[in-house]
């Protein structure tokens, strides 16, 4: 492990990790207890690479990720208890139970999400960077993706973009050995990914992504590179995520030996016992930061519990900026323009009518998610607790298995 | 009053935008030495320089993410695709993003950019430059789409466009490029709204919508409706697909108890599919028959030119359509 730094730093980086790490253990927890829905991606495993990334940038600069990115906006600032409220599909989520797990966006904290769709977040980077360029701003765009997002053709284009309009962002590939189920030597004919943009004119670096001061040190000459010499590069960390790639993942592509090795290189159990070795912080301030993020996470969930469902009469709020609406923008019976003809006067009632027995299918028991390894024919015990909703699971569980 | 050619008001709604708001630049293939494909960037690049009028990789994908990137931090992007076609490779990027993230982000970030398309046929590019996509793009919510028709309609939607805070696709026809006509000169003028259809012709008999170039053909063929026929049509051109000027369609409706829309995409699922529906869920006790739809024919646009024009409505495609509305009526 690279120097450590002082020991405020030190304190702060071990809890915003620690939080990290408790947040999705929690998480995870509250979508067995389908309280979360949709797909869930922790991030367990991967916290040195998050925190040692947003340690060292400024408030003015932008972060942009994947579906897997949680963490990521915590680690911006944004408040734990928003992003629980958003799995849980509140209005105080931050995107006020619209885009879920996946679709983390914090504009305040410049955390510019939060996208499902594996390299689709690379060209926006782009166009973030060449705004705050054309702009004369010194903002610089950090932009965070997976091994699997470099085979795209995003990947391609925009390494391409970057480099002929020297953009000031700064990539980095959160590879964490696996794209979904498939091997990094299995799905890249080039598998140091660090080098994957060099035809492009854009270098790149490897790095320890579980050692938060090697990545803090990588990362802040990234930046400097791109704010100062407008110069785009590559970091490839090395990371891996301790749970599957999200809860559907019966993990049948890696042995366990392979994740246990990982395990004893827990970026934070390595940066803690670093500190305290180190002499920069004592057994006690390592508890400290384990106590505050049980309480900050714990405080989330009652947070989340108790924030109200989305009222029906929001769904089309924010789908258009309008000031004056002319025309049909939406046409639907549950539009709250009431352009319906000959109609129109019996529609808020029948609407709003509708809109309920709609909603009511909400209640039914969530058995019938989408991917078959959810319904239980794969993992054992993940039927069970899908059907029973409400059944609650000792903490723990899945690491202990 | 001055007469322009559509290519030529398209480029000074850019240019006076752009004069007016620093935030407006455009990119795009081949938009600045180049000029152009289809010259509608014709002189930007001399006047506004290589940062605000930007030629880029052919990477459509990237070019459209790159203008909502640049979109949701304060510029106002305006792509330029080539052709609607290659804006396929950029539909992951317009509708999973410009088109979701002011929805999904609940409102925190906003998508103020335009994305043009030149397409329709007529000039022999074949299957992969000669579509019609208003109808794909219509059925994406989040989207506003507009379609103009006329130099004047072109300069003014557009400038609107660019002023909108909300992401447009904006839909041009390569075979209008070079029609002229008289466009205001008040660069200070309000340009027009979106979701404000134009009558183009009265008449009481029967209505007809027209998409795009199709305004002009149902214009067309009204007055050849009138001089051999009788038959006095009213012509539409809704100007913008969403929104959608449905009272002005309907109001129209009510009157003549008929109607015929014209687009030249394809028939399943089309503009005229939908308006069709609309018109009948809401004005069905007015109609005094079947609502009447001409579309281009249900194949890739053929390279033969005797093959394309025969997959492309013209006037006398509306006016049988149109007279079919009034059979047994006269």
């Amino acid at each position: 492990m690279a120097d450590l730094p002082d020991a405020a730093t030190c304190y702060e980086l071990l809890a915003r990790m620690a939080l990290i790490r408790r947040f999705e253990e929690e998480a995870g927890r509250q979508y067995q207890r389908a309280k979360a829905g949709g797909f869930l991606h922790l991030a367990i495993g991967e916290e040195a690479t998050i925190v040692g990334t947003t340690s060292v940038m400024r408030d003015e600069d932008f972060l942009i990720g994947t579906y897997r990115t949680h963490g990521h906006a915590i680690a911006r600032g944004t408040e734990p208890q928003r992003v629980m409220a958003e799995l849980f599909g509140r209005v105080d989520g931050t995107s006020g139970g619209r885009g879920g797990s996946m679709h983390i966006f914090d504009a305040e904290k410049r955390f510019m999400g939060g996208y499902g769709i594996v390299g689709g977040n690379l060209p926006l980077a782009a166009g973030l960077a060449l705004a705050s360029q054309y702009k004369g701003e010194d903002a610089v765009t950090v932009c965070m993706f997976g091994d699997g997002a470099s085979n795209t053709g995003n990947f391609g284009e925009t390494m391409n973009l970057a480099a002929l309009w020297t953009l000031p962002v700064l990539f980095l590939v959160e590879n964490n050995l696996y794209g979904m189920g498939t091997s990094v030597e299995r799905h890249s004919a080039q598998t140091d990914l660090s080098k994957k943009a060099e035809g492009y004119g854009i270098s790149g670096t490897r790095i320890d992504g579980m050692d938060v001061v090697e990545v803090r040190e990588a990362v802040a000459e990234g930046l400097r590179a791109a704010r100062e010499e407008q110069r785009p590069t590559v970091l490839e960390a090395f990371t891996y995520r301790y749970r599957g790639h999200s809860a559907a993942d019966p993990e049948v592509y890696r042995e366990r030996e392979e994740v246990e090795e990982w395990q004893e290189k827990d970026p934070i159990e390595s940066f803690a016992k670093c500190c305290v070795e180190a002499d920069v912080l004592g057994e006690r301030e390592v508890q400290q930061a384990r106590d505050a993020a049980d309480k900050e996470v714990k405080a989330a969930v009652e947070f989340a519990e108790s924030s109200p469902e989305p009222p029906l009469e929001t769904m089309y709020e924010n789908l258009y900026a309008q000031t004056e609406p002319g025309g049909w923008y939406a046409v639907d019976e549950r539009s709250p323009e009431p352009h319906r003809g000959d109609h129109q006067d019996e529609i808020p009632d029948a609407a709003r009518e509708l809109a309920e027995a709609g909603a009511a299918y909400a209640g039914q028991p969530t058995g019938d998610r989408p991917n078959p390894a959810m319904q239980g024919d794969v993992q054992e015990g993940v039927e069970e607790r899908i059907e029973a909703p409400d059944r609650d699971v000792s903490p723990g569980e899945e690491d202990e298995d | 009053m001055a007469e322009l050619r559509m290519r030529e008001a398209l480029r000074d709604a850019m240019a006076e935008e752009m004069r007016r708001d620093e935030a407006v630049f455009v990119m795009g293939e081949d938009v600045g030495v180049f000029q152009g494909a289809f010259k509608v960037t014709e002189g930007l690049l001399d006047e506004f320089g290589e940062r605000r009028v930007r030629d880029t990789p052919i990477s459509e994908n990237t070019i459209v993410g790159a203008g909502v990137g640049a979109a949701m931090n304060g510029l106002r992007p305006i792509v330029e695709l080539m052709t609607v076609n290659f804006s396929l490779l950029a539909l992951d990027q317009i509708v999973n993003h410009a088109a979701a993230i002011p929805y999904m982000f609940n409102g925190q970030a906003r998508v103020p950019m335009v994305i043009r398309m030149p397409g329709g046929g007529g000039h022999q590019l074949g299957p992969t430059h000669s579509h019609s996509f208003e109808a794909l793009y219509l059925q994406v919510p989040g989207l506003l789409v507009a379609c103009p028709s006329t130099p004047a309609d072109g300069k003014s939607l557009l400038k609107a466009a660019i002023r909108d805070p909300n992401p447009v696709v904006f839909i041009e026809h390569e075979s209008l490029y070079g029609t002229k006509g008289e466009v205001p000169d008040d660069e200070d003028a309000e340009p027009l709204r979106f979701g404000e259809a134009a009558v183009r012709r009265e008449g009481s008999d029967v209505t007809i919508v027209g998409v795009l170039k199709m305004a002009q053909v149902a214009n067309q063929a009204a007055e050849k409706l009138a001089s051999e026929h009788g038959v006095e049509a009213e012509v539409i051109d809704p100007r913008t697909l969403r929104p959608l000027d449905l009272d002005t369609i309907l109001e129209s409706v009510r009157k003549t108890n008929r109607a015929v829309i014209v687009e030249e995409g394809w028939p399943h699922g089309g503009v005229g599919a939908n308006l069709s529906t609309l018109i009948t869920e809401q004005a069905f006790d007015y109609l005094d028959a079947p609502v009447q739809r001409v579309t281009g024919a249900d194949v890739h646009m053929p390279y033969s030119k005797r093959l394309e024009q025969a997959a492309i409505p013209h006037e006398e495609h509306v006016v049988s359509a149109a007279l079919a509305t009034l059979e047994g009526a006269r």
